[in-house]
């Protein structure tokens, strides 16, 4: 199954559903449209919940990445929440565990955009 | 006594150049490796280095050519299974691959494929082919 994306609004925080594999493809091409489609709607704080993510390649480490830096460009931020182990240890072996702010709280991620 | 380096093909295939092709290699490989007895989490690596090989062979070697062939091979040894996937593309100088782990590279959408293959596998060789083309041969030992 190819990344499904179920956004929803918590306070002014929103929160993206993800489900699935975030691969080349479908997969990641849902993810950036996904992220692109929020930031054009104003959207600047946007929290990832990957608790869902089945599998994820390189091709969607690149877009977590592209997703993070169009976010952060357009004066926002994007974190992640509910990492699987195989997705942390991928952003760790890629350094990328450092880029990201995660959390494995909802409620504290929401808060730390304030 | 000098190891057991013996070899035995499992599969010799030739795949269309199609992203499709990494499911098809992932499965054709994760039956092999199965049988082996690999755990889970080495399933899971091996899977991911086999699908990044395959994505690099249709994307950047061949790129997407429909007259082109991704070859796959799966060997078995006594302890390992070595998986083999060439392309006929142009081929390029494995050197010149920048290093994802570098501050000015660490927000780059891509160039982590081959890292990735490195950091599953045991073993990682690259190669060029002739008359063109890559290949890559990747190990990894039953723990």
């Amino acid at each position: 199954m190819s990344a499904k994306l179920s956004p929803r609004q918590v306070g002014d925080v929103t929160v993206i559903d993800v489900s699935g594999r975030i691969t080349l493809g479908e997969g990641s091409s849902n993810l950036r449209d996904g992220i692109r489609d929020m930031v054009a709607k104003g959207n600047k704080k946007i929290l990832l919940n990957l608790g869902e993510v089945s599998y994820i390649d390189s091709s969607g480490i690149g877009e977590l990445v592209s997703g993070f830096t169009s976010v952060a460009n357009a004066g926002g931020q994007l974190k992640l929440i509910n990492l699987t182990k195989r997705v942390k240890d991928l952003l760790q072996i890629t350094k990328l565990y450092t880029v990201f702010e995660v959390f494995d709280d909802e409620a504290a991620a929401v808060r730390s955009f304030a | 006594m000098s190891e057991d380096t013996s070899e035995t093909k499992q599969v010799d295939a030739y795949l269309d150049s199609a992203l499709g092709s990494a499911d098809e290699a992932e499965h054709l490989v994760l039956g092999v490796a199965q049988q082996m007895g690999f755990q889970e989490d080495d399933l899971h690596k091996i899977g991911m280095a086999v699908r990044e090989s395959i994505v690099n062979a249709v994307v950047h070697g061949n790129r997407y050519n429909r007259r082109k062939r991704v070859h796959l091979a799966v060997l078995t040894g006594k302890d390992r299974v070595t998986v083999i996937v060439g392309d006929e593309g142009e081929g390029f100088d494995p050197g010149t691959l920048p290093d994802p782990l570098a501050e000015p590279n660490l927000l780059q959408q891509s160039g982590r494929g081959i890292f990735l293959i490195r950091a599953f596998m045991d073993e990682f060789q690259i190669r060029r082919l002739s008359p063109s083309g890559t290949e890559v041969k990747m190990v990894k030992h039953i723990q």
